[in-house]
């Protein structure tokens, strides 16, 4: 994904159970995503705290991505209930910061949705070059 | 002018430490100026009479100094809360923070705290001392031997001005008349910052933020920051205790200690009244406050004991994150 020669990079937090093994799936069937989309693979999408997402944003990422299973199919049976209220509470406080908006997503992709975590992030890379480089939330120090 | 008087409050004290209730009293003590009032523990009538203040300075909110008071001291605590530190006093009992047979609740009204910011706002730096004078303060400074005598009122501290109940929801005694709940308007200023563009927010915060120096003040004297291993003392996180480095570890710190509270914080103003930077932590609180309220029904930290804390509680129909701004604007 690339506009006007600049390539995101993209942080996919993918949870073990559903979105990881969707993610295999996408692979296996030979379905294309953008290659700066570096997946993060997690127990569960509840394991994702607030800093993990910052942190992301600080050594580089320009974009961050949690998937999980559908809400009634995690693993844990009510982690990603849980995700989805930190979620939002912290999205909500980033766009109130400032913060675009699009930088940071949550999806819900099974084991079976090879196709969907592809577009998925197809479709979040294209959203996240359009903003370009992460400005508001980086770190000089981290840059090369 | 407070409606209750320190003698008032020094007898009830007296009262229950010669009856054996309590064997120490939590109380207010004057610091290093006339506005500086920091929490003290008596234990004699001797030293409250000395040493014991009830003014328009006397701000702290008591209830966090029980988790360690309560640990240290062998004996029942008498504590001093007004309406809103006992809303803190609840979410620590929710929390199981303190042991509740070990203190002794007296609920005091109150009529607003002063804000020093304010007062140094009309008299100007170097304030040498400050008497009440019915419903106003007398503040010399050492420029001028002449009090300025300033309207307590005119100087109210933010939270007092958005105060959200006279209401006291713990106390094992209550001293004075008891209030309601108010219709406040603390959520105003959040609105405000909401309707302006991302940019307007951005250079709103960056100005703000920026003035942190990571003095950790805000955190020590929340109720709700009683971690006992905080993430910022983590030596491994490399923002132990040290002044930002950049504007990215200034939000870092900003975004994460409101989470961190976000659900529990009972709005109780504290952060904001110590910040010696002066930076409105309040409108960080209440920014998740105000969507909590909207994305998951009302809720007030504090206002009963055991009650769960939204982000530690779902239902299967939660709105999802990416709806949350679909939402907002629709509404504005
Ligand atoms: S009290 Fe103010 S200056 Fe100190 S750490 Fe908190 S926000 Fe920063
Ligand atoms: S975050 Fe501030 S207002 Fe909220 S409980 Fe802590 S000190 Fe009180
Ligand atoms: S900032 Fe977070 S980790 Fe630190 S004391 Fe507060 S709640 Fe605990
Ligand atoms: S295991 Fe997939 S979201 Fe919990």
């Amino acid at each position: 994904m690339q506009v006007n020669g600049y390539k995101p990079l993209i942080v996919a937090f993918c949870c073990n159970w559903c979105s990881y093994a969707g993610a295999d799936l996408a692979g296996n069937n030979r379905l294309s995503y953008p290659a700066d989309v570096k997946i993060i693979r997690v127990p569960c999408s509840c394991r994702v705290n607030p800093m993990f997402i910052l942190r992301a944003f600080q050594r580089g990422a320009d974009g961050v991505i949690i998937c999980g299973c559908h809400p009634g199919d995690c693993h844990y049976t009510s982690g990603n209930y849980y995700t989805r209220r930190r979620m939002a509470m912290l999205f909500s406080m980033l766009d109130y910061l400032g913060i675009e908006r699009e930088r940071t997503r949550v999806e819900w992709v099974s084991a079976a949705e090879g196709a969907k975590f592809a577009a998925t992030m197809n479709d979040f890379a294209e959203k996240v070059a359009a903003l370009g480089e992460n400005k508001r939330l980086e770190d000089l120090r981290c840059k090369q | 002018m407070q409606a209750i008087t320190r003698e008032q409050l020094i007898n009830k004290a007296v009262a229950l430490l010669a009856d054996g209730t309590v064997k120490y009293v939590l109380g207010w003590k004057k610091g290093e100026f006339d506005y500086d009032i920091t929490p003290a523990v008596f234990e004699t009538a001797e030293e409250l009479n000395a040493d014991f203040v009830w003014n328009d300075f006397c701000g702290a909110n008591f209830s966090k100094y029980l988790v360690a008071k309560t640990r240290k001291l062998d004996g029942k605590i008498l504590v001093f809360l007004k309406p809103c530190d006992t809303y803190s006093f609840n979410q620590l009992l929710t929390e199981h923070r303190f042991d509740r047979d070990k203190v002794y609740a007296v609920g005091i009204p109150c009529n607003g705290m002063a804000d020093i910011a304010k007062v140094k706002e009309v008299c100007g730096d170097g304030i040498s001392s400050i008497a009440t004078e019915g419903d106003a303060l007398a503040v010399t400074t050492i420029y001028d031997d002449e009090p300025v005598k300033v309207a307590v009122e005119s100087v109210l501290a933010e939270r007092c001005l958005n105060c959200k109940s006279k209401k006291h929801v713990a106390y094992d005694e209550l001293m004075g008349e008891d209030g309601d709940t108010l219709d406040s308007n603390r959520f105003d200023e959040v609105a405000k910052l909401e309707a302006m563009t991302p940019d307007e927010r951005f250079a709103f915060w960056q100005n703000e933020l920026s003035r942190c120096i990571r003095c950790n003040a805000c955190r020590d004297v929340c109720p709700a920051c009683t971690c006992e291993k905080c993430v910022f003392d983590n030596p491994t996180s490399g923002v132990e205790n040290k002044a930002p480095a950049n504007s990215f570890e200034e939000k870092m710190f900003h975004i994460i200690r409101a989470f961190h509270v976000a659900g529990r914080c009972t709005d109780c103003g504290e952060c904001s009244r110590v910040c010696p930077q002066n930076i409105p932590l309040h409108l960080l609180n209440r920014k998740f406050i105000k969507d909590i309220n909207e994305f998951y029904g009302e809720y007030q930290a504090g206002a009963e004991v055991g009650s769960r804390a939204p982000l530690v509680n779902y239902t299967t129909e939660d709105l999802e994150p990416g709806e949350v701004f679909d939402r907002r604007d629709t509404n504005a």
